[in-house]
């Protein structure tokens, strides 16, 4: 059948395709040009003095005369006692800290709901479905309020535990594990004798690790790129996660024009090397995260 | 392992009410062996649940009851609080930069959706089609910007945007025009359109194209020999077959527009003026609560911005899940 199909008509087969592709390239050529635009520029940006940021002799795409990238990544880790250094850190910490908790609680709230039968799990799933439906952000302000009466503001856990919370997260665990777990295995294991703890970590763990590793990246890029949460509920500067404190850098520089201009440089610097980790982690990971998000078309 | 210890010890608080739900399990009773065993798998079922559920309830549940009851007080100077009922919600739904900041978002979502969903299923066609390594490398590129945080993002255009030494400016030139400022008072809603767009639609792609490669081929085949053309079969098969990626997608959206924050928020100093403290109800709640320590009205506006992104998902997932039903 198939061997007929694509030997049939080659001539017109050959030709049509073709010019249809040379569009189709076309097309893709300007969307990359658009979606990398910015991030170009701003690797070029990066490489300016702040004089050269906003009065180049080649314009905003291209670079100035003066290579200024080591000078501006030396003055960035410098300026203000290294403030720089401390939000990295901090975005690390609540980044790691945030999506490995709380992918280690969808994985086995997933399992707990694809694996086990008992009174009340539908009631609970649910629950949960109308969770992934409530705008996380609606929540920032009661939670500061919360924990700001257990004092709990302007501490780290104030930004990981809400982090911690992932109805998707669960909701993706459920799914992929009823499809990626069969229950004659999980018997075989339990006739075999292996307890249920057991049975998840050396049976079921492995089975999911997809799924885990597209849960964990969900959740690390979230809470690395979060700032209304952030932003709510640290006060203390040396606490903030990098989108808080170049947010808090490019409103002092708005507010004090003229003498905000090297910091405007800074903070484009910034920016440039705070997009580094996760871009480097997206390009080297590839191979799962794309598998990974086709889960989250399933179903 | 260390998370598993915590969940054994979490347990006795959270599960209680949950073990008066399930079925009353008696052990002492004499019982089958394989009841035994359900109501024991039954349990560690509960047990799995139990961290999300502490969670579930400490940063969902409680927040949103606490703001529900908190808005129904209100907070005066000489009054001290008092209870208001539904006050707030009363005077939410008539405070002109409340109802302002929802127009906003309404109008914005009905644009931006279909250009965001236009532009990834486009691209997700296209590159579904292709196999060459261009292919390949342009699926990542549209993917980067995932990786950029929003306020990154939002600065970058920021400059981009700039009427004295963005791009725009010297693009507009070689025609002899000057470029639109995208972030004037009429022209911000494009301006936070394109950054918006320029964000989400890479990763929205993703998923369309994660779909299409899940679909069998033979498919393709069966149309072919049926006489159906590239268009067709993109149409007629593709398209309805990702239609759940769609519908994913959709909600997706839906949820992150209505609670728009970070761009207006960090766009805001450089707009001059246009990005105002109402721009949207997130931003007018977030300027009420930690602006003027109005938190009574802001939790209102929490509660009724959650509530409403709620009903119009679930009546959006109603109205989708019915016409899925009618197609197949």
């Amino acid at each position: 059948m198939s061997a007929l199909t694509t030997h049939l008509p080659a001539t017109t087969r050959l030709s049509r395709p073709r010019r249809r592709n040379v569009a189709a390239h076309v097309f893709l050529g300007v969307l990359v040009l658009y979606f990398l635009a910015p991030i170009w520029w701003l690797f070029v940006a990066s490489t300016k003095d702040a004089q050269g940021l906003f009065a180049g002799s080649s314009g905003a795409m291209w670079f100035d005369k003066n290579f200024n990238l080591i000078a501006n990544i030396q003055e960035l880790f410098a300026y203000n006692g290294g403030e720089y250094a401390q939000w990295l850190g901090n975005s690390l910490l609540y980044a790691v800290s945030g999506g490995l908790g709380a992918t280690a609680i969808s994985v086995l709230a997933g399992y707990g709901f694809a694996k086990y039968k008992f009174r009340g799990r539908n009631l609970t799933f649910a629950l949960l479905l109308g969770a992934v439906m409530v705008p996380m952000t609606a929540l920032v302000i009661p939670t500061f309020i919360l924990m700001s009466n257990l004092k709990l503001t302007d501490t780290v856990w104030a930004v990981i535990l809400p982090s911690l919370l992932s109805p998707f997260g669960v909701y993706l665990m459920r799914v992929y594990t009823a499809e990626a777990v069969p229950d004659e295995l999980l018997d075989a294991a339990r006739v075999d004798g292996a307890g249920e703890l057991r049975t998840f970590f050396q049976v079921s763990l492995p089975l999911l690790r997809p799924a885990l590793v597209t849960v964990l990246l969900l959740s690390v890029v979230g809470t690395w790129n979060n700032y209304f949460l952030p932003l709510a509920m640290l006060s203390t500067e040396r606490l903030y996660p990098l989108t808080v404190g170049i947010g808090l850098w490019e409103q002092l520089a708005s507010s004090n024009n003229g003498g905000g201009h090297s910091l405007w440089s800074l903070i484009v610097v910034g920016s440039f090397i705070s997009i580094i980790p996760l871009v480097v982690a997206f390009l080297t990971l590839q191979k799962y995260w794309q598998g990974g998000l086709s889960l989250g078309s399933l179903k | 392992m260390a998370v598993h210890g915590s969940t054994v010890t979490s347990l006795p608080h959270t599960s209680t009410p949950a073990t008066v739900n399930t079925p009353p399990t008696p052990e002492h009773r004499t019982r089958s062996h394989s009841d035994k065993v359900n109501a024991r798998r039954a349990r560690t079922g509960w047990l799995f649940i139990a961290p999300f559920g502490v969670v579930f309830v400490a940063f969902l549940l409680a927040p949103l009851a606490y703001a529900l009851y908190l808005s129904l007080f209100t907070k005066g100077l000489a009054t001290g609080t008092r209870f208001s009922g539904l006050e707030n919600y009363l005077h939410a739904f008539s405070d002109p930069q409340f109802i302002k900041g929802v127009w906003f978002v309404v109008r914005f979502s009905l644009v931006l959706i279909p250009v965001q969903m236009a532009v990834s299923l486009a691209a997700a066609l296209v590159l579904d089609h292709l196999t060459t390594r261009l292919a390949r490398f342009s699926r990542l590129m549209i993917f980067m910007p995932y990786a950029v945080p929003a306020v990154i993002g939002a600065l970058m255009w920021g400059f981009l945007y700039s009427p004295t030494f963005g791009p725009l400016e010297q693009l507009f030139s070689l025609f002899h025009a000057s470029a639109p400022f995208l972030l004037s008072q009429d022209n911000v809603f494009y301006g936070l359109l394109n950054v918006v767009t320029w964000q989400w639609a890479g990763y929205y792609m993703i998923i369309i194209y994660a779909a299409l490669q899940g679909i069998d081929p033979t498919l393709y085949e069966a149309a072919k020999i049926d006489g159906a053309s590239e268009r067709q079969v993109a149409f007629r098969i593709k398209i309805p077959l990702v239609s759940s990626a769609l519908v994913l997608i959709l909600i997706f959206a839906l949820i992150g527009t209505l609670q728009f924050f970070s761009e207006p928020q960090i766009l805001g100093p450089v707009a001059n003026g246009s990005i105002t403290p109402d721009f949207t109800p997130n931003i007018y709640a977030f300027n009420l609560a930690f602006g003027y320590a109005q938190f009574n009205y802001a939790s209102a506006i929490s509660f009724s911005l959650g509530i409403v992104v709620f009903i119009a998902v679930y009546v959006f997932m109603f109205a989708t899940r019915k016409k899925g039903s009618n197609l197949s």
